[in-house]
C-alpha cells in the first residue's frame, strides 16, 4: 500500500522472469515507473523489450516475479483487467484495424469504458493530432505511416491510461514526423500520464526521457538518469555507434 | 547463368563513352482514384550506383518501387531497363530480367529454415534456365554467407531476430541473382550499431556488381552508403544529388527532415 514515507511508484516490477515455449526471454527484471515519469527502455533487437511490454500488458505470462501497479499486485492479470487499471500498450507496427475507420479505431481504445467522458478524450486526442480531424471517416489502412502511428497512440490514449507504453514510435517514419510525435509524447507526459518508451532511435529516446533502462539479453544491464545512460561508454559503443 | 564477381574493368564505362543508364524512369505516373501517388517522376540509375530514395511518408516511394518491379501498371510514362521498355511486365518477368526486390513487411516461410527460404529465391526468381534444388541450395549457401547468415542456415526462421529477418529478406532477393536490387526499408527498426552491420551487408552485395536502389528513413544509411539521394514529395522529385548536399537543402529540411533533425545533422 502507498505510504507517505516511501511513495509507491505507479509500476513496480520485481524479479520478473518470462518467456515462451522456445525458452526464457526475461531474467530477474527490476523496474519502476513513477506516475509522472517518461522512461526509455533501450536495447538491441531481440533483447526482450517487446516481450517485457507484453508481460506488462498481460499478453505474455510471467513465470516468476511480481508486478504491482498502483500499489496492487497485477502479476499475470488478464489484458483487459490491466487496461481497466490504466495500462495501455501501443504495439510495434501500430496494428490498426486497417479496413475500419479512424474514428472506430480510436473508439476501440475506449471499448471497456462506461463513463461519460469518452467524447472529451476524443476531443483531446484530436487536439494532440489535428491532422486526424478531417480523416475520421477514412479507412485507417489508407493513412500514411505517420498518421497511422497517430491513430495508434490516440487509441491508447482513449483508454485513459495512467501508463502508456509505446513500442517503436519511430519505426518507418520520416524524421520530421518523429519530431512531431515526440513532442506530443512529451505533452502527454506533462499532462500527467507516465510513459514507457521503447525506441531504436536511442538518441531520440534518451533526449526526452527522465530515466532509462538498458536491456541486454533479457537482463537489465544498466539503469539511471537518461543523460547518464547516454554518456555511458558501453551504451555509446553498443547502441549509438559513436 | 554464371555467378558474378566484383566489378571488372570491362564493366566500367570507357572514357568518352556515352553511358546509358541501367534503369531509366521517364515521366512515370501512377494514380489511385484521383490521386497521383507518383506524378511524373524521371530518374536515371547507372550501373553500379547506390541510390537512396527518401521523402515524407506517403510521398510515393514504395509506389515507385512497385512501379519498377511491375506490381503496379503505370498510368503514364515509361520504365526502361538496359535501354528497353519494361513497362507493363508482370513482376515475375521483371525479376527474371535481373531486378530483385525486398518488401517492407518481411514474409518469410515460417515453417522453413533460413537456408530453405533463401533457396526459394534461387529456384523461382531465376532467369531462363530452371535451377534444380541442388543448385538452388548452393546459391542459398553462397548468399547466406554474403549477408552474414551462414551460421544460422539451419535455424527455423521463427527464431530469427528482426535484423536477421531483414538479412534473410535481402538474401532471398539476392538469390535471384539480380543486377539491380531494390531495398524497401530494410534498416527500419535497427539501432545505429545494427544499421552499421547492415551497411556492411549491403556493401558486400554491391561489391558483387549489383546496382542498389534503396528506400530509407535512416539518414545514417543515406549518408553512409549512397552515391546519390533522391527526395520525393507528393509523388514528385523535390531534390536530387549528393546526400550531404541534399540533406542541407532548405526545401528538404522543410518537407522531410524537420528542424531538430537538421540541427542534429549539423552537430
Amino acid at each position: 500500500m502507498p505510504s507517505a514515507l516511501s511513495p509507491e511508484p505507479l509500476l513496480r516490477v520485481r524479479g520478473l522472469n518470462a518467456g515462451f515455449d522456445a525458452g526464457p526471454v526475461l531474467f530477474g527484471i527490476d523496474l519502476e515507473v513513477a506516475p509522472d515519469e517518461l522512461i526509455a527502455l533501450v536495447g538491441a533487437n531481440g533483447a526482450g523489450k517487446s516481450t517485457l511490454l507484453g508481460v506488462l500488458s498481460g499478453l505474455v505470462r510471467a513465470t516468476s516475479g511480481t508486478i504491482t501497479f498502483g500499489g496492487e499486485d497485477v502479476t499475470n492479470a488478464r489484458p483487459e483487467a490491466l487496461v481497466r487499471r490504466g495500462i495501455a500498450h501501443v504495439p510495434q507496427g501500430r496494428r490498426l484495424f486497417g479496413t475500419m475507420s479512424v474514428e472506430k479505431n480510436l473508439l476501440l481504445g475506449a471499448y471497456l469504458r462506461r463513463d461519460r467522458e469518452v467524447s472529451d478524450d476524443m476531443t483531446r486526442v484530436l487536439d494532440h493530432f489535428p491532422a486526424l480531424k478531417d480523416k475520421l471517416s477514412r479507412e485507417a489502412g489508407t493513412l500514411s505511416g505517420g498518421e497511422q502511428q497517430m491513430v495508434a497512440i490516440g487509441r491508447g490514449l482513449m483508454a485513459r491510461p495512467k501508463l502508456l507504453m509505446l513500442d517503436e514510435l519511430s519505426l518507418g517514419l520520416a524524421p520530421k514526423v518523429v519530431d512531431r510525435l515526440i513532442e506530443v509524447v512529451q505533452q502527454i507526459n506533462r499532462g500527467g500520464t507516465a510513459l514507457l518508451l521503447v525506441e531504436q532511435d536511442v538518441l531520440v529516446a534518451l533526449d526526452v526521457a527522465n530515466r532509462a533502462y538498458v536491456l541486454e539479453n533479457g537482463r537489465i544491464a544498466l539503469s539511471g538518469g537518461a543523460a547518464e545512460v547516454r554518456d555511458d561508454p558501453g551504451v555509446r559503443k553498443a547502441y549509438l555507434g559513436t | 547463368m554464371t555467378s558474378r564477381g566484383p566489378l571488372k574493368r570491362a564493366d566500367l564505362p570507357l572514357a568518352g563513352e556515352v553511358r546509358q543508364p541501367q534503369l531509366e524512369l521517364q515521366n512515370v505516373t501512377k494514380r489511385f482514384g484521383g490521386v497521383a501517388a507518383v506524378d511524373g517522376v524521371s530518374l536515371a540509375v547507372g550501373k553500379g550506383e547506390i541510390v537512396g530514395i527518401i521523402g515524407p511518408n506517403g510521398a510515393g516511394k514504395t509506389t515507385l518501387l512497385n512501379c519498377i518491379s511491375g506490381v503496379y501498371r503505370l498510368d503514364g510514362g515509361d520504365i526502361r531497363w538496359e535501354g528497353a521498355s519494361i513497362a507493363g511486365r508482370a513482376p515475375y518477368r521483371v525479376a527474371r530480367l535481373g531486378i530483385g526486390r525486398t518488401f517492407q513487411i518481411v514474409r518469410p516461410f515460417g515453417s522453413m529454415t533460413v537456408r530453405e527460404n533463401a533457396a526459394i529465391g534461387a529456384l523461382f526468381g531465376s532467369s531462363r534456365a530452371r535451377r534444380g534444388p541442388r543448385e538452388a541450395f548452393a546459391i542459398a549457401d553462397e548468399v547466406l554467407e554474403l549477408v552474414g547468415l551462414k551460421e544460422k542456415a539451419a535455424h527455423p526462421v521463427a527464431t530469427l531476430t528482426i535484423p536477421d529477418r531483414k538479412r534473410l529478406e535481402v538474401a532471398r532477393a539476392v538469390a535471384t541473382r539480380p543486377h539491380l536490387l531494390l531495398l524497401d526499408e530494410v534498416m527500419a527498426g535497427l539501432n545505429n550499431v545494427e544499421v552499421d552491420e547492415a551497411l556492411v551487408m549491403v556493401r558486400a552485395v554491391h561489391a558483387t556488381g549489383v546496382t542498389v536502389v534503396l528506400i530509407e528513413h535512416v539518414m545514417r544509411v543515406i549518408v553512409g552508403i549512397c552515391d546519390r539521394a533522391v527526395v520525393l514529395e507528393s509523388g514528385r522529385v523535390l531534390a536530387e544529388g549528393e546526400p550531404e548536399v541534399v540533406l542541407r537543402d532548405e526545401r528538404v529540411i522543410q518537407a522531410y527532415l524537420g528542424e531538430r533533425y537538421a540541427k542534429r545533422l549539423k552537430s
